[in-house]
């Protein structure tokens, strides 16, 4: 799936120096993300991943380094046209009051619109695309407020989509929602993913990355520790490094991909027959 | 122009005009709405125009207005009533704007100019003038738009802190202005009785005494920051949806977020200028206007047409209702006493 040489990748981060005012989060920091790959970038907090992302997005300047968006310096673009080929999925957005969904749909038309041509035949194909993507079209005139956790994170895709943008990043975006809305949400980005679009996710469920990414980059201490695909990142030696737990790897029983069983202090109460499936698993 | 019905559902009728390189999608109620308060804004006018020791019939307003009218009724209508009524309509819709640029952008219904210090730091430049300078009324409009800037840049220097957050902004800003308040008062209690009755007057925010020439030079200003508003409301309407979102859209954010907050301040240093400190309208205009047209979010039309009725009808009621004529200021707080009550109460119910 990495099949792109790092040096000639849509978007990567060259030597780059990223932190806040004079907090300094990240150093040398060399980074490529694969064309068209759904790459999920994990690691404790506070290593530096959604600063990676902050800097990939061009939300936050370097201090040294570069970002470079299709072969150029990412600073040398103007900022509507970085918006029309990164689009970011916020950690926190936040919904004007009485907006309905189609209008805030409509909203990541912005970086396509000017001050007189605000809704061409374009940007309303572009906006039912995107609800139909993400199975709001039913919602469309509906108010946000009155929506469920995953409905709403769906529609604040669904903007993000609109924006049509082929690389997209996605900042947490499961955090907040229920386990079934988890799952729903990323298998919603598992098919965008399977119709062109290059993902990039901060994501703190391991199990999500390794079954759902198809590259991962584990962080710590705001430095890159590995990369490749789930078999190759998601080790229990790796994942002791980075996390500082010690686990079984497994491969989980559905999907086949690693699979991130804590040890924990639990490990030692006796078995129940769960247990026992976990370990003729691990036998097997 | 071609209309037609979009595919897309918005839940509420949309009107999509699309014509060449031209394309915009308005929300009929918003339309609507803008339209009826026009209507209303012309006919308070009319009324206005009317009223006064020297009563006239509808007819004879507008044929002094269309030019068909001499002498004494020509005289009183467009020499002396229109003045006002033309700054009530003005000055109104400059308030109403900047309200609603204030509230969109700290996302918050209680913020208005007012609220980074400039209401009480104009009055301080004022009384500063009337008191220690005893200067000129230019030199009063001067000290009250120095006052006014000085306090709002403090406030913003204050407040900034990587960017100034909305929420400081806020706490700063009343900080600076009870501050402010007390100093005024002490100010006006170091003062002669007569000194400290013109800076009052002048405090409490009237349209007595104002001439073509301010109305002219006024409404000039007010014309080009209104348009300044209309191009920034589209990055406005983004940064609705928080910075990160906006800007990852391509808003450049922090010269967007300087530019409205200028364009907001002006507005009310324009107004503030001409006529002193018009209290309360442009903290309950967006409010109200955004209830009127429901749009998602705050929006700067419906705002600058409520701003202008509100008051209009204010200065109406302040001239020609109340028992003794009293400066539009007056009124205006009363209207704006009453849109607090209403917010503390519907949010403690919300909260309850």
């Amino acid at each position: 799936m990495s099949a792109t040489p790092p040096d000639t990748a849509r978007l990567r981060v060259e030597s780059a120096t990223i932190g806040y005012d004079k907090r300094i989060i990240s150093e040398h920091l060399s980074v490529a993300i694969p064309d068209e790959s759904f790459t999920v970038i994990v690691g404790p907090n506070a290593c530096g991943k959604s600063t990676l992302l902050r800097g990939l997005s061009r939300l936050l300047k370097l201090s040294a380094g570069q970002v470079v968006l299709d072969g150029a310096d990412i600073n040398s673009y103007k900022t509507k046209e970085v918006a029309r080929r990164v689009g970011l999925l916020p950690q926190t957005s936040i919904a004007p009051d009485g907006i309905t969904v189609a209008d805030l749909v409509a909203r990541g038309r912005y970086p396509h619109q000017g001050f007189i041509r605000q809704w061409t035949e374009d940007d309303e194909q572009a906006v039912l695309r995107a609800m139909h993507q993400t199975s709001v079209t039913d919602l469309s005139g509906r108010l946000v407020d009155e929506l469920s956790g995953g409905q709403r994170q769906r529609v604040w895709v669904a903007m993000a989509l609109a924006q049509h943008t082929g690389i997209m990043l996605l900042d947490e975006p499961t955090t907040f929602l229920d386990i079934t809305h988890q799952i729903e949400l990323m298998e919603l980005f598992t098919d965008l993913h399977h119709v062109g679009h290059t993902l990039v996710a901060v994501l703190h469920d391991l199990n999500h990355a390794a079954r759902y990414g198809t590259h991962l980059i584990a962080m710590k201490d705001g430095a890159v520790v590995a990369e490749g695909t789930p078999e190759e990142v998601v080790t229990a030696e790796l994942v002791e490094e980075v996390f500082g737990l010690r686990c079984l790897v497994l491969p989980d029983p559905v999907a086949g991909s690693p699979q991130v069983v804590p040890l924990g202090r639990e490990r030692t109460r006796q078995r129940s027959a769960d247990n026992t499936d976990v370990e003729s698993a691990r036998n097997g | 122009m071609s209309t037609r019905i979009p595919q897309v559902d918005f839940g509420r009728r949309v009107l999509v005009l699309r014509r060449r390189r031209i394309a915009v999608r308005l929300q009929w109620r918003s339309v609507v709405v803008c339209a009826v308060l026009a209507v209303a804004v012309a006919g308070t006018a009319v009324l206005a125009l009317m009223t006064g020791s020297y009563p006239l019939s509808p007819g004879q307003v507008l044929s002094a207005l269309t030019g068909r009218e001499t002498g004494i009724v020509h005289d009183i209508v467009v020499e002396w009533r229109l003045p006002r009524v033309a700054a009530a309509l003005v000055f109104g819709a400059a308030l109403g704007v900047s309200g609603a640029v204030f509230q969109s952008l700290l996302r918050n219904p209680l913020a208005d100019p007012g609220i980074i210090g400039f209401s009480h730091g104009s009055y301080t430049g004022a009384l500063i003038v009337i008191l220690v300078v005893n200067g000129t009324y230019v030199q009063l409009v001067g000290g009250a738009l120095l006052g006014g800037m000085a306090t709002a840049v403090a406030v913003y220097v204050l407040a900034y802190r990587r960017g100034a957050q909305g929420f400081r902004l806020i706490i700063v800003g009343i900080g600076v202005s009870a501050m402010l308040g007390s100093l005024n008062t002490w100010l006006i209690l170091m003062a002669d009785l007569d000194q400290a009755m013109s800076a009052a007057a002048w405090g409490a925010g009237s349209l007595n005494g104002v001439s073509w020439d301010q109305v002219v030079i006024g409404g000039a200003c007010i014309a080009v920051l209104l348009l300044l508003a209309g191009m920034l409301s589209r990055p406005m309407r983004q940064m609705e949806l928080g910075d990160d979102a906006a800007a990852s859209q391509g808003v450049r954010v922090w010269p967007a977020r300087l530019g409205l907050i200028l364009v907001g301040v002006a507005l009310t240093a324009t107004v503030t200028a001409a006529s002193g400190p018009i209290a309360f309208i442009s903290l309950v205009t967006p409010q109200i206007a955004r209830r009127l047209a429901r749009t998602a979010g705050i929006t700067l039309a419906p705002a600058a047409f409520v701003g202008a009725l509100l008051c209009l009808a204010s200065d109406y009621l302040a001239q020609h209702v109340a028992p003794t004529p009293l400066p539009v200021g007056i009124i205006t707080v009363v209207l704006g006493g009453g849109y607090l009550g209403y917010l503390l109460f519907t949010e403690a119910r919300r909260r309850l």
